[in-house]
């Protein structure tokens, strides 16, 4: 091929990536921008302070924050043990076995998996069982949604420990949980924070596993044995309504939930960047 | 710590060795049980699915899904529209996105100036994080719109009576149905595999792109015949998982397909996905035969992105292998 041909394509296809970046990129922001400004032009006091209103009613979204607050903490509360501790066989002490090359496995598949099947899994496993839509319920399935994600990082994190630092500890006597538990997890500690941070991240924005186990209240309400309202779920509701205050209403939920996502990405970002600097 | 206190007396040290071992076996165990739990919840799914689709899989056997009828006054179910909806939008998706993702990780990796590769980067990966009800009520407020307005009849006005181009892009401009859809996914799944296929890029090694310039390549001929090659499974691996989120994704269609249960010619048509009807008619199912069928379709959507997930899975697994090796 003549040289010329070669520089022209050469041209050809750098041109293409840097407008494929462009439109991508571009396209993003477009988004975010929309969010922006839709989102900002109904923000005030009263979206914390207030209840979901009826149509045609002024209110805010305070409920459905302090819903989604309440079951993504129970769900890192009750996922994040489960993940670290599964994690730590893999890491420490099964880290040849069998067994964690197929944990390995089916957790990769757990965090890329649906969450409309967790929400279907969960409502087979808890809400038709116990007769009712419930708060209990969503938290269980968000949790669901958790453990893959802190394992995977915590496995990761405790990988990265060296082993001198266990062997030092083993060599003192000391026995291995305490060699775990005062070592590997203390040397781990960032990236283990950063795997709930992230973690935390994911499950805020979920929609799908709380459609059909939390359901949703348009009411003020902490029973955990009751339906509960969620950010996500009540922007859907919202989004989907001939309201154009509830569309109003939707687009601010929006906005905070991608701000709380990106500040907790960040966050991560942060924590975890800080350690790799080391 | 009581080991150091203890004197050198034989009976206090066995004691505390066997409270130890004790402890040991015990967190042992404790770890041990929570990793089988992963797999417990996996085989929760699986028989949960299994059960809950019972009685529409025995009622309608495997015509279930070759039926395009959905019918819930009659309690005539069948999954042919869904599944169709979900392949067809998915496909779509994974055209526009795959080359614009490949194209950001070039860019990323080759073209852009050094200063901006990191904050660029970052940037991508954190929109990989949005969550996708955001991209839902952006597509159905702004773009199906935009699209109707003034897109879609431009469209329909061009390719009408051209065979074949007239009836994909035939009928009334909705603004919202499957072309909608698919281009919401793409942009949802295209942060997703630009950041993975950039992380794929740079595991080339510097000196294999070093030696294809120093004989006289040009940038674009490292690519496609150095780097690509190299890394073809990984690329390959991080597609499917991009192509598992397009199938599985939920609310960014849910707000832009339309529902409609039936397989039109037309891009423009509203349709549906299998995890737009879970998500639209769950809660509203009335009869066991219904809210069966619903989940039965949700094990069609977990046997497929389970199949696309691990193929996916034991790509980047073979990547990480040779990388490591």
């Amino acid at each position: 091929m003549a040289y010329a041909t070669r520089r022209l394509r050469n041209l050809v296809m750098m041109t293409l990536c840097v407008v494929s970046a462009a439109i991508g990129l571009g396209w993003l922001l477009l988004i975010l921008g929309a969010l922006l400004y839709e989102g900002f032009s109904g923000l005030s006091v009263a979206v914390f302070t207030q209840m979901t209103p009826p149509p045609g009613e002024a209110g805010g979204l305070l409920n459905a924050i302090l819903g989604s607050l309440l079951m993504t903490g129970i769900a890192v509360v009750v996922g994040t043990p489960i993940g670290v501790l599964a994690a730590t066989y893999m890491a420490e002490y099964g880290r040849h076995a069998r067994l964690t090359q197929v944990v390995r496995f089916i957790n990769d598949i757990l965090l890329s998996a649906p969450s409309i099947i967790v929400g279907l899994f969960v409502y087979e496993l808890l809400v038709r069982r116990m007769g009712h839509f419930s708060a209990i319920a969503g938290a269980v399935a968000l949790a669901v949604i958790v453990i893959p994600v802190v394992l995977r990082t915590t496995e990761d994190m405790l990988l990265l420990v060296p082993n001198a630092l266990r062997e030092a500890g083993t060599a003192i006597g000391a026995p291995r949980w305490i060699v775990i538990r005062s070592v590997a997890y203390r040397a781990a500690r960032a990236g283990m924070i950063t795997g709930v941070l992230l973690a935390v991240a994911r499950v805020s924005g979920e929609t799908a596993p709380l459609l059909f186990t939390a359901l949703s209240n348009q009411f003020w309400s902490t029973d955990l044995n009751a339906p509960m309202a969620s950010l996500p779920v009540t922007i859907f509701q919202f989004a989907l309504s001939p309201y154009e205050d509830w569309q109003a209403l939707a687009w601010t939920g929006a906005l905070i939930i991608t701000v709380a996502v990106l500040t907790l990405s960040i966050l991560a970002r942060t924590l975890g960047g800080r350690r790799e600097g080391r | 710590m009581s080991l150091a206190m203890a004197r050198p007396d034989e009976a206090a040290r066995s004691a505390a060795v066997r409270r130890f071992a004790l402890a040991d076996g015990l967190f042992r165990g404790l770890t041990r049980a929570a990793a089988l739990l992963v797999l417990v919840i996996l085989g929760g799914v699986v028989v949960s699915l299994v059960e809950g689709s019972w009685q529409a899989l025995s009622t309608f056997g495997l015509g279930f899904l070759a039926t395009e009828t959905w019918n819930p006054v009659t309690e005539k179910f069948g999954a042919l529209a869904p599944i169709y909806g979900t392949l067809v939008t998915a496909a779509i998706a994974m055209v526009i996105a795959v080359p614009l993702g490949i194209g950001i990780a070039i860019f990323l990796t080759e073209l852009c100036p050094r200063p901006l590769r990191r904050p660029i980067g970052i940037a991508v990966e954190l929109l990989a994080g949005i969550p996708s009800i955001i991209y839902g009520i952006w597509g159905l407020f702004v773009f199906a719109p935009f699209l109707q307005r003034h897109i879609q009849p431009a469209i329909i006005a061009a390719t009408k009576g051209i065979p074949g181009l007239g009836q994909l892009f035939a009928g009334p401009p909705y603004g919202i149905g499957m072309l909608t859809a698919a281009l919401i996914l793409a942009i949802m799944v295209l942060p997703f595999i630009a950041s993975i296929t950039r992380d794929v890029f740079e595991t080339v090694p510097a000196m294999l792109k070093e030696s294809a310039f120093g004989i006289g390549c040009t940038t674009w001929e490292v690519i496609s015949k150095v780097v690509l090659p190299y890394t073809r499974v990984g690329v390959v691996g991080g597609v499917m998982l991009g192509l598992g989120r397009a199938l599985g994704e939920t609310m960014a269609v849910t707000f832009v397909i339309g529902n409609a249960h039936r397989i039109a010619p037309s891009l423009f048509a509203p349709g549906t996905t299998i995890s737009a009807t879970i998500a639209n008619e769950f809660t509203e199912a009335v009869g066991d035969v219904y809210t069966s069928s619903l989940i039965a379709l949700g094990l069609v959507l977990f046997v497929i992105t389970f199949i696309v997930l691990a193929a996916a899975r034991s790509m980047l697994l073979r990547l990480e292998r040779r990388a490591g090796g």
